[in-house]
């Protein structure tokens, strides 16, 4: 059986405009929250978000280091932060001068979940005020959702597979995981995995808030918004960026001597067949991708040793956790849980990504990141080690990540350390 | 450099990102400027949104070089 390993990693986030940075702010216990500073937010429900730093920030995102002045102008910022982090990955894992045989074995899964709302906001509004006539020409390619996959092959030349999960807040996880199968069955031999999001912009913090998603209580305490498990909880904060890995098949990446991160082991699926936006009550849904992605790992509970939950700072925090509870026990087989949503803000198609880059790093760095704002743990959260507050050094030999999306898709993945 | 020459490389710097002295009056923005048939299309608005003017299609589709362009502008411009 072909292997599937995690050779490359790419972060654009509310945190940081590469891996390193967006890592080292968020063990530190920083927060990603602010006010919005895209838009005058007057009228606005929530006016608080996640957003990715200008380049003159501390740990802001500098779009001109990899995305050709042309292209910015072109698309939009979901697509920016996507071409972004798939070069970082490519260039982490040494993988930016490949001969044209390896370009035709060489793919790309990089979804989104919304796609580019920006731009058919303001080309919406130019229609009605200025006729047909004045819309961009490359208004159509510029907000597609697999334009990321689109523009990063034509970067660098690759031919394998091109694919674009759209599976709303699962996206990142389901890119992932949809990759690691194509290598398996032998469609390429690497593959260029993740999600992005970018529409922190009126229309789709106006859709979020009137879908009573967003936190809406807290605009003048951003930081403290995004809550996950907390008993003040409150909906969600919007956050922004992409996570992107370059996965490779086990005996290429051991033949060229690439450093070897993680091993795909786990990756499983479902529907919750319950409601729009809704979880199932029970957490049904998420308990099949959670068995089936350790049945697929060959794995038991005991493990696991981190999760990084979907916790999203909303009711459905303590669905999860129920759900969690019964594939891993009811003190998770000692397994940490935390919610790195508390730090970022929720990437929607791009979380499940980024989640599994940090993932990545706990293994690497035998850390686990904190789930910040747990000041009163609700119900239902006792004898679990949700890590709340600071990073906990601990054993982090495996790993679950867990992602759940509007329409009730789900999906799991299970990591771990290669030795 | 004329007025409108002026301005129509200013757009075309800002729209193709391409170096302000590469865009010479003979430039051809296909095979000097790196831009492609839909980055024409995109000029073409910028043109006639910046001097006013109505660039039909036909008349488009024969404007090649940065010469092309400024030519046609001084001549349709109010």
């Amino acid at each position: 059986m072909r292997r599937v390993v995690v050779t490359g990693l790419g972060l654009v986030t509310p945190l940081g405009g590469d891996v390193e940075t967006s890592w080292k702010n968020l063990i530190a216990g920083k927060s990603g929250a602010g006010p919005i500073t895209r838009f005058d937010t007057e009228g606005q429900k929530c006016t608080i978000a996640c957003e990715v730093k200008p380049k003159d920030h501390e740990y802001g995102f500098d779009p001109d280091k990899r995305v050709d002045h042309k292209i910015q102008r072109q698309v939009d910022p979901f697509i920016v932060y996507g071409i972004d982090a798939a070069g970082q990955a490519l260039e982490d894992a040494g993988l930016t001068d490949m001969d044209d045989d390896l370009k035709t074995r060489t793919g790309c899964s990089i979804g989104s979940g919304i796609g580019g709302l920006p731009g058919i906001e303001i080309e919406s509004v130019n229609l009605h005020e200025r006729g047909p006539g004045r819309v961009s020409p490359h208004f159509v390619h510029g907000r597609l959702i697999n334009l990321i996959s689109g523009q990063v092959s034509i970067k660098y030349g690759l031919m394998g597979p091109n694919h674009a999960v759209v599976t709303a807040c699962s996206t990142g996880a389901h890119s992932i995981g949809d990759a690691a199968r194509m290598i398996k069955d032998g469609d390429a031999d690497v593959m260029l995995a993740g999600g992005s999001e970018g529409t922190i912009n009126p229309l789709g913090v106006a859709g979020f808030a009137q879908a009573r998603a967003l936190n809406m209580s807290m605009n003048d305490r951003p930081t403290e918004a995004s809550r996950p498990y907390d008993k003040g909880r409150d909906g969600f904060v919007m956050g922004e960026g992409a996570g992107v890995v370059v996965l490779e098949e086990y005996e290429h990446a051991k033949a060229r001597g690439a450093k070897i991160y993680a091993e795909v082991v786990g990756y499983g699926l479902s529907g919750d067949a319950y409601h729009v936006t809704a979880p199932h009550p029970e957490g049904k849904g998420a308990e099949l991708a959670m068995r089936m992605a350790l049945r697929k790992a060959g794995m038991e509970a005991g493990d696991i040793d981190y999760v990084n939950a979907h916790g999203t700072s909303t009711m459905a925090d303590t669905i999860e956790l129920a759900a969690v509870k019964r594939v891993l026990g009811d003190d998770l087989s000692g397994a940490s849980m935390s919610s790195t949503k508390s730090a970022i803000g929720h990437l929607l198609g791009g979380a499940g990504a980024v989640e599994a880059v940090f993932c990545i790093l706990a293994m690497r760095d035998q850390i686990v990141p904190p789930t910040l704002n747990l000041d009163d743990p609700d119900e239902g959260t006792e004898g679990v080690d949700l890590v709340p507050h600071v990073a906990k050094k601990r054993e982090v030999n495996a790993v679950l990540n867990n992602s759940f999306g509007f329409g009730g898709t789900n999906a799991s993945l299970i990591m771990k350390k290669v030795d | 450099m004329s007025d409108t020459a002026d301005r129509v490389q200013k757009i075309v710097v800002e729209h193709l990102g391409v170096e302000a002295d590469k865009v010479t009056q003979d430039a051809s923005f296909i095979d000097d400027l790196g831009a492609d048939s839909l980055d024409i299309v995109e000029l073409v608005m910028a043109f006639e949104e910046e001097f006013g003017v109505e660039i039909p299609d036909d008349a488009a589709e024969k404007i090649t070089t940065v010469g092309d362009a400024t030519k046609y502008i001084e001549e349709h411009k109010g």
